[in-house]
């Protein structure tokens, strides 16, 4: 069959994760000390396993409600108001979704008409693109630049707007940058989309792991709730990526037609994995302040690593990654990271996975133990000695 | 500075200049407190955990409850004392409930264990009773949990 005539124009014309394409390097290799993952190392919190094992044990294995049961509802709105002082109805503006990606998946959907443009910050996470694409809209690519710290500037953003701008991406704590927004620099984003037909959705996944600041919504500013989609999860606050837990907080009116999208195609996010998120939400604060303090730990010890042996590297604050400039050792991203790989047996991924304007960086992901950081680290010392 | 010594406990292997990174502060001044803590006996020790399981070594572990009672003039630190001085004791712990003092050796046999609660612990004169229990697997110890070493099995997806 001539599938290429056959199948869907648009599925094929999206490229596969550029993060994907470099793993597939890897292979079967050994010896390789890979700073890859973009989880937690840890694993999820017993008391959190626990949960879920005995509502498997109880029975409980039916569908719940489409946008999950209303107990968990309630709980992730006491959370939101308890975080970041804003508050959402469990019943109609809170839907649990499978992972933050059918979040922003359903948010797309039900935000984008044919030929809208989706502003995209980049360097960011790989889906907001493809599932901007999806949904029938044109991505929008926009840069964020090191000298900016990695955030959206005010000046950026307005030289972005067109007539058809109806969707900004806020990816922020970022993945793979570590940039975080402060409610200054929301302010001047704000400023901007006040009084347009603009929407947000804000990224808000990795919230709970910033170093020294708090996170800042920016539905919490003024006039920007209406507006705004946050999309939120589990997987990395709780080291719950396999149980594919996300929501969406939004506005009733956005909130019922993203119900419908999950509604048809999802029916309702796992029975078992409701039950563990519950009892992170309830029971989970000390478990998150653990690893908080852990991932900084290692932040401190990997940022140091890398200036100490002379790269650049910008001061995460936030996500689980730091994002080091390489450009000077004048080779292209992916011929650095493949050198590294093959010669000096360490797994980093190329900035450009993550946008084009990742050339010249790399992503290098502190999800590991510093034991595994401080090997990888001594190979980067000795690889780069010999460039 | 807590932090410090938590992460010592987990992994005493590393480094002042590790440390230094991961806390935020300067190698010399982790170099000093990690003095200080040993000068003032905060860290007492540093040991390398062993399964010994995993080797040819034929060992028992025995965990022996003691029951005591004081004399007026000397308390539980002087009996504790007697006990503690024999190189066989790994460890003791003076304990509230049932019994008073649990202490932990290792023998080579069964038979050897038995012999050393007879003959050393059980005529003590402080002594009134012993139970001697004996240890049939470790499943974790200081936060470690022994057996299968543990793979990442982490998809890269992401």
């Amino acid at each position: 069959m001539d599938y290429e005539r056959i199948l869907s124009r648009t599925a094929q014309e999206i490229k596969p994760s550029g993060i994907r394409k470099f793993f597939d390097l890897l292979g079967d290799m050994k010896d390789v000390i890979a700073l890859t993952v973009g989880q937690p190392d840890f694993v999820t919190p017993w008391h959190i396993r626990v949960s879920a094992i005995e509502s498997l044990e109880k029975g409980k294995t039916y569908y719940t409600s489409n946008s999950g049961t209303l107990e968990l509802r309630t709980e992730i709105a006491a959370y939101t108001a308890r975080r970041f002082g804003l508050t959402y109805d469990p019943k109609d503006e809170i839907i649990v979704t499978v992972g933050g990606s059918e979040a922003i998946d359903i948010a797309m959907r039900a935000i984008v008409n044919p030929s809208d443009e989706v502003i995209v910050p980049q360097p960011s996470f790989v889906c907001y693109g493809p599932i901007a694409s999806l949904a029938g809209g044109t991505p929008v690519f926009l840069e964020t630049r090191e000298k900016d710290c990695f955030k959206l500037t005010p000046e950026a953003l307005r030289a972005a707007i067109t007539p058809k701008t109806k969707l900004l991406v806020l990816p922020f704590p970022n993945n793979p940058t570590g940039a975080i927004m402060t409610a200054e620099d929301l302010e001047g984003i704000a400023e901007i989309l006040r009084g347009t037909d603009i929407m947000v959705l804000s990224d808000e996944i990795y919230c709970e792991l910033t170093y020294g600041r708090e996170h800042v919504s920016i539905a919490s500013l003024d006039g920007m709730r209406e507006r705004t989609v946050i999309v939120n999860g589990f997987s990395k606050t709780y080291a719950m990526t396999g149980w594919r837990m996300g929501y969406t907080l939004a506005p009733r009116e956005i909130s019922k037609q993203m119900l419908k999208i999950h509604q048809y195609a999802i029916m309702c996010a796992p029975t078992a994995s409701q039950f563990a998120a519950l009892e992170a939400l309830r029971n989970g604060d000390e478990d998150v302040a653990m690893m908080r303090a852990e991932y900084n730990r290692r932040r401190r010890y990997l940022v140091g690593g890398l200036r100490g042996m002379g790269i650049d590297c910008f001061q995460p604050e936030g996500a689980f990654y730091v994002y080091p400039n390489i450009s000077r050792f004048g080779l292209s991203s992916e011929e650095f990271c493949q050198k590294l790989l093959y010669e000096g047996g360490v797994a980093i991924v190329p900035g450009t996975a993550f946008g084009d304007c990742g050339e010249g960086f790399a992503r290098i992901s502190y999800a590991y133990s510093v034991e595994h950081i401080a090997k990888a680290l001594d190979r980067i010392e000795k690889f780069i000695g010999t460039l | 500075m807590n932090e410090l010594l938590k992460l010592l406990e987990n992994d005493a292997r590393l480094s002042p200049e590790t440390l230094a990174l991961m806390l935020d502060k300067e190698t010399g001044d982790i170099k000093k407190m990690i003095e200080e803590y040993e000068r003032e006996g905060v860290i007492v020790g540093y040991h390398t955990m062993i399964d010994w399981d995993k080797t040819d070594r034929e060992y028992v572990t025995a965990m022996i409850e003691i029951k005591i009672t004081p004399q007026r003039d000397r308390g539980y630190d002087y009996i504790a004392q007697k006990i503690y001085n024999y190189p066989e004791v790994e460890t003791l712990y003076l304990m509230s409930g049932g019994f008073d003092l649990a202490v932990f050796i290792k023998g080579r046999t069964m038979r050897e264990v038995a012999f050393f609660v007879a003959q050393k612990l059980a005529t003590l004169e402080d002594v009134v009773s012993t139970a001697t229990h004996f240890v049939l697997r470790k499943y974790k110890d200081n936060n470690v949990v022994y057996g299968a070493v543990p793979v990442d099995e982490r998809g890269n997806e992401f």
